[in-house]
C-alpha cells in the first residue's frame, strides 16, 4: 500500500471506483428521467377530468315558492338529478322518531336538512347510480314511504335514508344554502 | 418447413428486406397443425375474421356517426334511414358483437375442455383472458355510442362500479366521466376508446397466435405433437375446413342480421337517454348477462354470515370483487388444474364436472336477465357459488385425485386405428 497519490488517482479512474462513479450517473438519470415521465404523464391525466366549463356549470339557483307541502320537483345540478320535497309534518316525524339501531347509514334526520320542511338531496340511489321513484304521486314509494329504486330494489325512508336493499348509504345532501325563504343555491 | 423460394422478383425484392412474405408462408401456410383436429377448432380462425368485420363494419359507421350527447341519437337513426346501406352496415356491427361474443364463448369452453390452457400454453392462455377484457370493455363503449336508455343507464351502472374502490372511488368515477354524470365529455371519450381497443385487440390476437404458433395447437387427444406424421400443413387442409365453417357461421349471422336483426337487443335503446328516468329494469347485453348475475348475487349481510373479515365490505362491493374475480381467475387456472392429462377425454370426472360447470354458467345467465328477488335470487347465488367452488376446489381435487384413462401412443397411431378413435362408453 505504499502508492503514490498519483497512483491512487490512477486507480480511483480506472478500477472500482468508476464502477460507482457509473452507477450513480445511471442510477440519477434512470431516475430523473422515470420521474419526468411521470410529470409528463400528469397532463394527459388530468384532462380527462371535469374540465373548466363543466365546472363552471357546477352551481344552480332554484325557486321553491311554487313548492307546496307534500310536493317534490327534481332539478338539475351538475348533471344530476336534485330532489327538493316540502315535506309534511308527518314525514318529519317519522323521519326524526328512527331509531339509529335500526339504520344502515346512521345519520340524525337533523343533520339532513337545513330546514326541518325542506329535504334537498341528490336523487341518485347509491348503489350502482340509478334514479330511485318516489317524486310523482302515484309513483311507489317503498316500504317506508320515501323513495324506491327500481333497478335492485332500495328503500329510502322520508329522509332519504337507505333502509333495505342493496344501497350501501344515504342519499347524497349536495351543498347548498338558503338565498332567502323561498329560493336556494346548490353548489 | 424452409423458407420459400419466391419466383416473383417484386416479391423476392421485398421479402430479402422484410421477410413478410416468409413469416406469412410459415404461419398461414406450412404451420404444421394436428391432423387430428375436430371442428371446436374452426373458432379461433372464425374470430379473427370476425374481428376484421368488426373493424370494417365500424370504421364505415363512424364515417356517419357524430359524438355528441345532442346528435348521436339522431346521427344513429340518420345511418338507419337515410344513408346508403347504412341499416345494413349496423345491423351486421351490432349483430357482429353478439356473434363476436357467442364464438368467443364456444372458444373458451372448447380450452376448458380439451385442456388448452396448460402447460406449455399457459401464456397463450392468459392473453385469451386478456383479449375477453378487452373484448368486453370495447362492446361495451360501443353499446353506449347510440346514446339510447339503455346506453346511458348501462354506462351509469357501469363506470359506478368503479366507485368501490377504497379512498379514491369517487374520484374514479368523475374522471372517468369527465364530469359529474355521464355526459357529453363520456360520450366523447367512449368513441374514442372504441375506435382504438378494437387496434388493442389485435396485437393481442397477434401475440395470442405468436404464442400459439411456439408452443403448436392442442388437439383433441390433448397429447404433444411427436413428430411430422402426426402434423399436416395448415393450408390446405384447415383453410378448406375453416372456410367451411365460416360459411356455416355466415348462414347464421346473416340470418339473424337480415331476419330478425333486433331479436338479440333491448326496445329501451331506441328511445332516447333520459337522465331523468331510469329504465324499470336496466339488462345489460346478453353475453354480459352471467357477470351481471354474479353482481348482483351477493347477500345483504353476506360479511355477517362469516363475521372473520377485519373490515366491513358492503353487498356492493363484495358483489363488483366477485365479478371481476370471475373473469381474471381464469388467469389461476393453468395453476389450479394439476392435472398432466389435458383432453377431458381422459378424464371421466372432469368431463362431467365441465358439463355441469358450462351449465352453472348458462343458468347465470338466464338468471341474469330476470330481476333479482325471490327464487331467482336463489338460483343466483347457489350458481354463483358453483363457479367459484368449480375453479378454485373441485378442479384442483379433481386433478390431483382422479384416475386418468390411458393415453393413445401418438396422434397419427389414433388417427390410423380406428379402435382408438376414443368414443369412450358410457360408465
Amino acid at each position: 500500500m505504499a502508492g503514490s497519490t498519483t497512483d491512487q488517482k490512477v486507480e480511483a479512474e480506472n478500477g472500482g471506483d468508476t464502477e460507482t462513479r457509473r452507477d450513480f450517473l445511471l442510477i440519477s438519470t434512470v431516475s430523473v428521467g422515470a420521474v419526468g415521465a411521470a410529470i409528463a404523464a400528469w397532463p394527459f391525466i388530468d384532462l380527462m377530468n371535469p374540465s373548466a366549463d363543466v365546472l363552471a356549470m357546477a352551481s344552480t339557483e332554484i325557486d321553491l315558492s311554487s313548492i307546496e307541502e307534500g310536493q317534490s320537483i327534481t332539478a338539475m345540478w351538475r348533471g344530476k338529478p336534485v330532489f327538493i320535497r316540502k315535506r309534511t309534518s308527518e314525514e318529519i316525524e317519522s323521519a326524526s322518531n328512527v331509531e339509529m339501531m335500526d339504520l344502515k347509514d346512521p345519520e340524525q334526520d337533523a343533520a339532513r336538512v337545513q330546514k326541518p320542511e325542506w329535504l334537498v338531496m341528490i336523487g341518485i340511489c347509491t348503489h350502482l347510480g340509478c334514479i330511485p321513484l318516489g317524486q310523482k304521486t302515484g309513483q311507489i314509494k317503498g316500504e317506508y314511504n320515501g323513495w324506491f329504486c327500481p333497478c335492485h330494489g332500495s328503500h329510502y325512508d322520508t329522509a332519504g335514508r337507505i333502509r333495505k336493499g342493496p344501497a350501501p348509504k344515504n342519499l347524497e345532501i349536495p351543498p347548498y344554502k338558503f338565498i332567502d325563504n323561498s329560493s336556494i343555491r346548490i353548489g | 418447413m424452409t423458407a420459400p423460394t419466391w419466383k416473383n422478383p417484386l416479391v423476392k425484392w421485398v421479402d430479402t428486406r422484410l421477410p413478410i412474405f416468409t413469416f406469412m408462408h410459415h404461419d398461414l401456410i406450412d404451420y404444421p397443425t394436428p391432423k387430428n383436429l375436430n371442428y371446436m377448432w374452426n373458432f379461433g380462425s372464425l374470430l379473427g375474421i370476425i374481428l376484421v368485420i368488426m373493424i370494417a363494419t365500424g370504421i364505415f359507421l363512424s364515417f356517419n356517426y357524430t359524438a355528441h350527447v345532442d346528435l348521436a341519437f339522431d346521427s344513429v337513426e340518420r345511418i338507419m334511414r337515410d344513408v346508403n346501406h347504412g341499416w345494413l352496415i349496423r345491423y351486421l356491427h351490432m349483430n357482429g358483437a353478439s356473434m363476436f361474443f357467442l364464438v368467443v364463448y364456444i372458444h373458451i369452453f372448447r380450452g376448458l375442455y380439451y385442456g388448452s390452457y396448460k402447460a406449455p400454453r399457459e401464456l397463450l392462455w392468459i392473453i385469451g383472458v386478456a383479449i375477453l377484457l378487452v373484448m368486453m370493455a370495447t362492446a361495451f363503449d360501443g353499446y353506449v355510442l347510440p346514446w339510447g336508455q339503455m346506453s346511458f343507464w348501462g354506462a351509469t351502472v357501469i363506470t359506478n362500479l368503479f366507485s368501490v374502490i377504497p379512498f379514491v372511488g369517487d374520484k374514479i368515477v368523475i374522471w372517468l366521466w369527465g364530469g359529474f354524470a355521464v355526459d357529453n365529455p363520456t360520450l366523447n371519450r367512449f368513441f374514442s376508446l372504441h375506435y382504438l381497443l378494437p387496434f388493442v385487440i389485435f396485437g393481442l390476437v397477434f401475440l395470442h397466435i405468436w404464442a400459439l404458433h411456439t408452443a403448436k395447437s392442442n388437439n383433441p387427444l390433448g397429447i404433444d405433437i411427436k413428430g411430422d406424421q402426426d402434423t399436416i400443413p395448415f393450408h390446405p387442409y384447415y383453410t378448406i375446413k375453416d372456410s367451411f365453417g365460416f360459411g356455416v357461421f355466415l348462414i347464421i349471422y346473416l340470418g339473424i342480421t337480415l331476419f330478425t336483426p333486433n331479436l338479440l337487443g333491448h326496445p329501451d335503446n331506441y328511445i332516447r337517454a333520459n337522465p331523468l328516468v331510469t329504465p324499470a329494469e336496466i339488462v345489460p347485453e346478453w353475453y354480459f348477462l352471467p357477470f351481471y348475475a354474479i353482481l348482483r348475487a351477493v347477500p345483504d349481510n353476506f360479511i355477517d354470515i362469516f363475521g372473520l373479515l377485519p373490515v366491513i365490505i358492503d353487498a356492493k362491493t363484495s358483489g363488483v370483487v366477485l365479478m371481476f374475480a370471475s373473469i381474471l381467475i381464469l388467469c389461476l387456472l393453468p395453476w389450479l388444474d394439476r392435472s398432466k392429462v389435458r383432453s377431458a377425454k381422459f378424464r371421466p370426472i372432469y368431463r362431467q364436472l365441465f358439463w355441469i360447470f358450462l351449465a352453472d354458467c348458462l343458468v347465470l345467465g338466464w338468471v341474469g336477465a330476470k330481476p333479482a328477488e325471490g327464487t331467482m335470487l336463489i338460483i343466483g347465488r347457489v350458481a354463483t357459488f358453483w363457479y367459484f367452488f368449480h375453479l378454485l376446489i373441485l378442479v384442483p381435487l379433481v386433478s390431483k385425485y382422479e384416475k386418468t384413462r390411458d393415453l393413445p401412443e401418438s396422434i397419427n397411431a389414433s388417427v390410423l386405428s380406428k379402435r382408438t378413435e376414443i368414443q369412450v362408453p358410457a360408465e
